[in-house]
């Protein structure tokens, strides 16, 4: 456990932290065996990394709804075979299934402990019955604080879509808007619903998003908003953005209105490259934008509070129809989590797996159901281990 | 078309009763046996070319209808404040029936929105837009024949807002049984008459559990009055991922405001925009039929424009009033022209003008009856 407290993560540092420049490619594959984190490793496809960390780390995993333990059991057998050295602390949450759920105190404080996780989908049953109306989602968002939600749209080489060659970046608000949970019945069959938009958060989300723009050398910031509708509430958030968009004269900033901005990203969506939005756009967007690229299997997502960053799935979906039939796409998760080795600046092991799934896509061998073909998710897995070896 | 003329005005001389009705005003209007008044709004910028293109295919189809033109530019009030004339609420209410061309938002406070105006005036409660592919204008997704039904009146658009105390803003979306039920009925009612065979809820009941919750039911209760037609619910974020990889699997869909806006504009950009999309605002007291695209000041008056979107406007406005097969033929010789690609607007990727695009359309109709 001490260790991981040095790995207590940092937002900034690690998005900065690119290292993949200091990695050489390395061609040969090497033949003698070599212990590396008391894990036989037969064969490397990048190189050894120059500083090696000191020791192992553990992570939250909540599993969640649907087909999220069986992803997590394919992210476990890939982690183990590529020899990562790290531990899940392993909790199960869900409200479909009360019963078995453990509290969100104690999802909390092991988030918070570890300050990394790995999380599903939890799904929240479509038929309120009363009582909290808070979704656990919310709820474990607003205690840790998750202010920000970063999807990286990337098309996958050799997996043709719609759209090509895509790669662009949404980073929506998660803990106000419309999420807020404030509804009440006036009289009966008249419902209102607040939307909650702060300064405070809006501003924190637009340099977040700038800050992003900075670090990863994107030139442009699209603040996506309905405020021609909406004047004061996301008036609101497209003032602070372009408060805050005035202190990065390098970047280039602009706003789209959402309906015109779905519009632009089924039509051209080659234009954006950075886009910043509020709490259900950016719901919209992102699920949008998943699609255009191949859907949620494929597509990774993170969260960040000042202190916590959780991985997961870009567009949230729990697949419960899929449960038991081995026919999910583990691609989404598995990148996810390669996302996260590079936060906890496991630069060699993420690099080892990201290659590894991008061969088996580019290849085109192996296709699950949603990529339109017969895989199942076992021998996805599988073809990715066994990539692991072959670079 | 002037013999018809002359066989009315001797109709109202011998004043004939059954193929008339009196409306509540005295003047005389006539059903579909007759010629229907139409309020027609040309607009701004492309709007006069575009109405007058429209015009001219419908005579040359015989389409039953006498074009009431009227003029919306704000006059100003004895308040002070800009309102649209009073003639435009007048020929509304005197035919039930509006066309309108695209309007330029007026720059500067104290301006009624003319949409919002008469979506008040005529409680236009469903905004419907048909998105169909158009065989000819290639886009990557085939197959698109989704129609969008929006709740107009209240939801996130309510209007609602306030700053609570500075930097902190509330704004309410308001979700009614009343306005849900009527939305629900008229998407299975329009599921019905176009022969349609499922009407898709959408909505976001998993975070807004009471307000979008409210509308789920509504949808639910009106469903299982109309077994004949079937019913899904489906989460908005579900129906836009799978809205890009798969639009064949969607029929009608039927949502409150802020969706409907979204989706419908996403549904438009799968078949290629604005300028292809026909739109209708339906009413308890009247329907108005629009393109929704923009005035589009750079090419007025040249002759360049694309009026589809107003002619698939008025197609719909034609089934609306029951004459469905001047709206099959129209619509037909306009989807030709588009398919064969020989007389194409610049906007479509040809170099065809307004005036001869019409034309073209105009000279299939005419051998199409």
């Amino acid at each position: 456990m001490a260790t991981t407290s040095l790995f207590r993560p940092c937002v900034g540092r690690t998005i900065l932290g690119n290292f993949r420049s200091l990695i050489a490619p390395c061609g040969n594959t090497q033949v003698n065996k070599q212990k590396y984190h008391e894990t036989t490793v037969l064969h490397k496809p990048v190189a050894e990394p120059i500083s090696h960390p000191a020791g192992r780390h553990t992570i939250t995993m909540v599993p969640g709804d649907g087909v999220g333990p069986d992803l997590m059991a394919s992210v476990q057998e890939v982690f183990q075979s590529a020899g990562v050295p790290v531990d899940f602390e392993e909790i199960f949450i869900s409200e479909v299934q009360p019963g078995q759920s453990a509290t969100v105190g104690s999802v909390v404080e092991s988030f918070k402990r570890n300050g990394v996780g790995l999380k599903g989908i939890i799904a929240t049953p479509s038929s309120f019955k009363g009582g909290v109306l808070q979704t656990l989602n919310m709820q474990i968002r607003q205690e840790l604080d998750l202010f920000a939600n970063v999807v990286r749209i990337k098309s996958l080489a050799g997996y043709k879509t719609k759209h090509n060659n895509l790669d662009f970046v949404i980073i929506r608000e998660q803990t106000e808007g419309e999420y807020s949970a404030l509804e009440h019945e006036s009289v009966s069959g008249v419902v209102e619903c607040l939307k909650i938009v702060t300064k405070e958060k809006s501003q924190r989300i637009a340099k977040f998003a700038f800050d992003y723009a900075m670090r990863l050398n994107r030139k442009k910031v699209t603040a996506v908003h309905k405020a021609n509708i909406m004047k004061l509430g996301d008036g609101l958030f497209l003032r602070s953005c372009e408060e805050i968009a005035e202190l990065y004269p390098s970047i280039e900033f602009e706003t789209m209105i959402i309906d015109n901005c779905c519009m632009q990203l089924v039509s051209n969506p080659h234009q954006f490259d950075v886009m910043v939005m509020p709490n259900l756009y950016g719901n919209i967007v992102d699920n949008l934008a998943a699609g255009l690229v191949g859907g949620a299997g494929v597509v990774p997502g993170e969260s960040f509070s000042h202190d916590v960053a959780i991985y997961e799935q870009g567009a949230r979906h729990s697949y419960a129809e899929a449960v038991g039939r081995n026919i999910a796409n583990p691609t989404a998760t598995i990148l996810g989590a390669c996302n996260m080795l590079k936060h906890l600046h496991l630069e060699f092991h993420s690099r080892l797996i990201e290659d590894a799934v991008y061969r088996v896509v580019k290849s085109g061998k192996f296709r699950t159901q949603d990529m339109g073909g017969y895989t199942s998710t076992s021998d996805f897995t599988q073809a990715i281990v066994n990539n692991l070896h072959t670079g | 078309m002037a013999g018809k003329r002359i066989c009315n005005s001797l109709l109202k001389q011998f004043s004939v009763p059954k193929c008339l009705s009196s409306s509540a005003d005295g003047t005389q209007r006539f059903y579909s046996s007759g010629v229907q008044r139409v309020t027609m709004i040309p607009g701004d910028g492309i709007g006069p070319e575009i109405s007058a293109a429209v015009k001219k295919i419908f005579s040359s189809a015989g389409a039953p209808i006498d074009w009431e033109d009227v003029d919306v530019t704000p006059v100003k009030g004895a308040d002070g404040k800009f309102r649209l004339p009073q003639a435009v609420f007048d020929s509304m209410a005197k035919t039930g029936v509006g066309l309108k061309g695209p309007l330029a938002t007026p720059i500067g406070k104290g301006h009624q929105s003319l949409n919002l105006a008469l979506r008040k005036a005529f409680s236009l409660y469903a905004n419907v837009r048909p998105c169909k592919s158009i065989e000819g204008y290639k886009t990557p997704y085939d197959d698109v024949d989704i129609v969008t039904i929006r709740e107009n009146t209240e939801g996130e658009y309510s209007g609602i807002e306030h700053t609570i105390v500075d930097g902190v803003v509330q704004s309410i979306k308001l979700i009614t049984k009343e306005a849900s039920m009527r939305v629900a009925e008229y998407a299975f009612e329009y599921a019905r008459n176009n022969d349609r065979s499922t009407v898709t809820a959408v909505h976001k009941a998993n975070i807004m559990r009471m307000s979008d919750g409210l509308f789920l039911s509504c949808c639910r209760e009106v469903a299982e009055k109309n077994r004949d037609i079937k019913f899904r619910e489906m989460y908005l974020d579900t129906v836009c991922l799978n809205m890009v990889q798969d639009p064949s699997q969607f029929d009608v869909l039927v949502m409150p405001n802020l969706y409907g806006d979204i989706l419908s504009d996403l549904c438009a950009g799968l078949i290629g925009g604005l300028g292809v999309t026909p739109s209708g605002n339906i009413g308890s007291e009247g329907a108005i039929f629009e393109s929704v695209h923009g005035t589009a000041p750079d090419i007025a008056g040249e002759d360049k424009a694309n009026p589809t979107a107003l002619l698939l406007s008025a197609v719909m406005m034609l089934r609306h009033m029951k004459l469905n097969d001047h709206g099959r033929r129209i619509e037909q010789s306009c989807l030709e022209v588009i398919r064969e690609g020989n007389h194409l607007t610049a906007d479509l990727g040809g170099s065809t003008k307004c005036s001869q695009f019409t034309d073209e359309i105009c000279r299939r109709v005419e051998s199409m009856s």
